[in-house]
């Protein structure tokens, strides 16, 4: 059965469509799973200093949110065999209010064994990552 | 000091094995979001048939943490980290990065490339697993801002 058969998916169907708030705390939590320690992620004076408009999450923890929100939908059913972006906006996290990111992934594309997912990440009405695709398997 | 132009042709050796730990999986999801339960459950990564909680796609970026600062140490690579920003990144996998893994990385270079003032610097990172099989490729493209950005 082909995995459109067995997710009962077809191309242009949203799959997630979700408003994440990231916050300082989020920062700090990311940095620490990851292991990123950049002050850009957490002083405002460093993120000053090197010109930025402020503290900045990292690009790698859009990126995952991203995609949480596909894993979250797919659940037990299939595993991401490919997963692609590019940072083309940086995402500015206030202290108080944080950012608020929002994600939209819809299936681009279907074949016998995967299926490609587009998502769509923005950010203060801008998107934030480009060409940002996933590919899914079933098991 | 400009990127090297030459860092494609060097040979890099692997980094020390990591070993994916079931506590660093949960707490990459908690970071991430990624509430699934066969990214926190044994039981249900289990039954779905995975041998182990699952990491979640982009975890695989902590182990090739490693790889980066190999090519940061570099004394002649002429890449100044306060002047680096992530370009682009793509996973590519074999098979999904379970808790268990001990995974060894490779780093190669492959592209450098000037762009108005920038260098782009491209690099793979392979992952194999204690077999030595494939699990996942990490590409990443850096790109480092000339003096005048």
């Amino acid at each position: 059965m082909s995995i459109a058969d067995t997710l009962s998916l077809e191309v242009g169907q949203v799959v997630a469509d979700e408003t994440l708030t990231l916050t300082r705390d989020s920062l700090v939590r990311y940095a620490g799973a990851s292991g990123d320690f950049n002050p850009i992620h957490y002083r405002d004076d460093v993120a000053a200093q090197v010109g930025l408009p402020g503290v900045l999450a990292h690009g790698m923890l859009t990126m995952g949110v991203a995609i949480g929100t596909v894993t979250d939908w797919l659940d037990a059913r299939g595993w991401v065999s490919d997963y692609q972006v590019r940072f083309t906006r940086p995402v500015v996290v206030d202290p108080v209010d944080g950012a608020v990111v929002q994600v939209v992934a819809t299936v681009g594309a279907l074949d016998d064994d995967e299926a490609r997912i587009d998502l769509t990440v923005s950010y203060g009405g801008q998107t934030v990552l480009g060409k940002a695709q996933a590919r899914i398997r079933t098991l | 000091m400009p990127v090297n132009p030459d860092l494609p042709e060097r040979t890099f050796p692997p980094v020390a094995p990591y070993l994916v730990g079931r506590e660093k999986v949960r707490e990459f999801a908690r970071a991430t979001r990624a509430s699934a339960a066969v990214h926190h459950d044994v039981e249900a990564a289990r039954s779905a048939g995975f041998a182990d909680v699952v990491a979640p796609p982009t975890f695989p970026i902590v182990v090739a943490e490693a790889t980066l600062q190999q090519l940061l140490a570099e004394p002649d690579a002429g890449i100044d980290f306060s002047r680096v920003v992530h370009g682009d990144q793509r996973f590519t996998y074999t098979r999904p990065v379970v808790a268990g893994d001990e995974l060894t990385a490779t780093l190669r270079v492959t592209g450098v490339k000037t762009l108005g003032g920038n260098a782009m610097v491209t690099s793979e990172t392979d992952m194999v697993d204690a077999a030595g099989q494939h699990v996942v490729t990490s590409v990443s493209t850096l790109v480092v801002r000339g003096d005048g950005a």
